[in-house]
């Protein structure tokens, strides 16, 4: 029996036992979106900073619905466009109650959602002299992972496809070599559609995915959770177990000898 | 009686009246807002929530309270 009970996920000197990260947006409710978070077993989902609607004060929160004693949030910056603006949403995360393990996420294109990664790289070095901890969403680009490592990210986290998309991991080859060249936590972020797209991104060797829309935009909600939280387990298993060389032609599974 | 003046701020983008030298906290108790759960930016910079019943709101202000909702 493989103990996967030791084979944490360490981002920034904590612990966690999952390796899914999700998102907490497009749920048709909140109730529905803690529930999908239940079932997935996330222990860290991202959260947007947004005006606090003060013309209907009873409008529900999601921290009453999800503990952030016992759910770490992850703040992001979805909807910056420059690190200025970035910056600007992450001091007042980190103001909201001491969060320091944030999600840098400055895009560039408003149909595309990919991001800018001049405003990133800049945004990593302010914000990691500033003692943030970040976790980047970057493009699939090995060198620019590199520059964002030495600029002190904890975390990278490229792309699988345009944010949304459901396609899935479009560049298996630079994940691949990301992977290599990093010893730092790499989570896929953006762009899986299903279940089996988290299992592939284990298998390539990842330390986690982050899902959002795939989740809270399928049919069955809350089915989906499990089956992400099921592909992650299996993909890192799968990972961790060491796969056979891929060869050319057949090699059969029965011996030979003995054949009547 | 003297009459009680009136100062023009901004809310989250929105104009509110209030009476001058009302301090940040008075203000931010009447629009109900759970303090442990927000930030607040006065005129761009943050304010440290411990300090707000010290504040005092000038005309023109402009206030942003932000909190966490659900997002990817």
């Amino acid at each position: 029996m493989v103990n996967l009970k030791k084979d944490n996920l360490i981002i920034a000197n904590k612990k966690f036992n999952s390796r899914l990260i999700v998102g907490t947006g497009k749920y048709r409710s909140m109730s529905e979106c803690a529930k999908a978070i239940k079932l997935s077993g996330a222990e860290i989902v991202t959260v947007a900073v947004r005006r606090v609607n003060i013309s209907d004060k009873n409008k529900p929160l999601l921290m009453d619905y999800i503990d952030p004693k016992k759910i770490t949030y992850l703040p992001n910056t979805a909807g910056c466009f420059n690190s200025k603006e970035a910056l600007r949403t992450l001091r007042l995360a980190r103001e909201i109650g001491g969060w320091k393990l944030v999600k840098l996420e400055v895009l560039g294109d408003k149909k595309n959602l990919f991001p800018d990664m001049i405003e990133t790289l800049k945004s990593t070095e302010v914000l990691a002299k500033e003692g943030f901890k970040v976790m980047v969403y970057c493009n699939d680009d090995p060198l620019m992972a590199k520059r964002l490592e030495n600029s002190g990210a904890d975390a990278i986290m490229p792309l699988a496809a345009p944010i949304g998309s459901g396609l899935g991991i479009q560049n298996k080859i630079n994940i691949q070599i990301i992977r290599k060249q990093t010893k730092l936590p790499l989570i896929i972020d953006a762009g899986l559609g299903q279940a089996s797209d988290a299992t592939i991104a284990m298998e390539l060797g990842c330390d986690g995915v982050l899902v959002n829309t795939a989740i809270a935009k399928a049919k069955k909600p809350f089915e989906m959770a499990l089956a992400f939280k099921n592909a992650v387990i299996a993909g890192r298993q799968s990972f961790k177990s060491g796969r056979i060389d891929k060869i050319l032609m057949g090699n059969p599974s029965s011996p030979s000898k003995g054949i009547i | 009686m003297k009459k009680i003046k009136k100062i023009k701020i901004k809310i989250n983008g929105k104009i509110k009246y209030i009476t001058q030298d009302s301090n940040l906290f008075v203000v931010l108790k009447n629009l109900k807002i759970p303090l442990n759960k927000v930030a607040i930016e006065l005129n761009e910079e943050i304010i440290d929530k411990k300090k707000i019943n010290k504040i005092k709101l000038n005309k023109n202000d402009i206030i942003e309270i932000v909190h966490f909702i659900g997002g990817g």
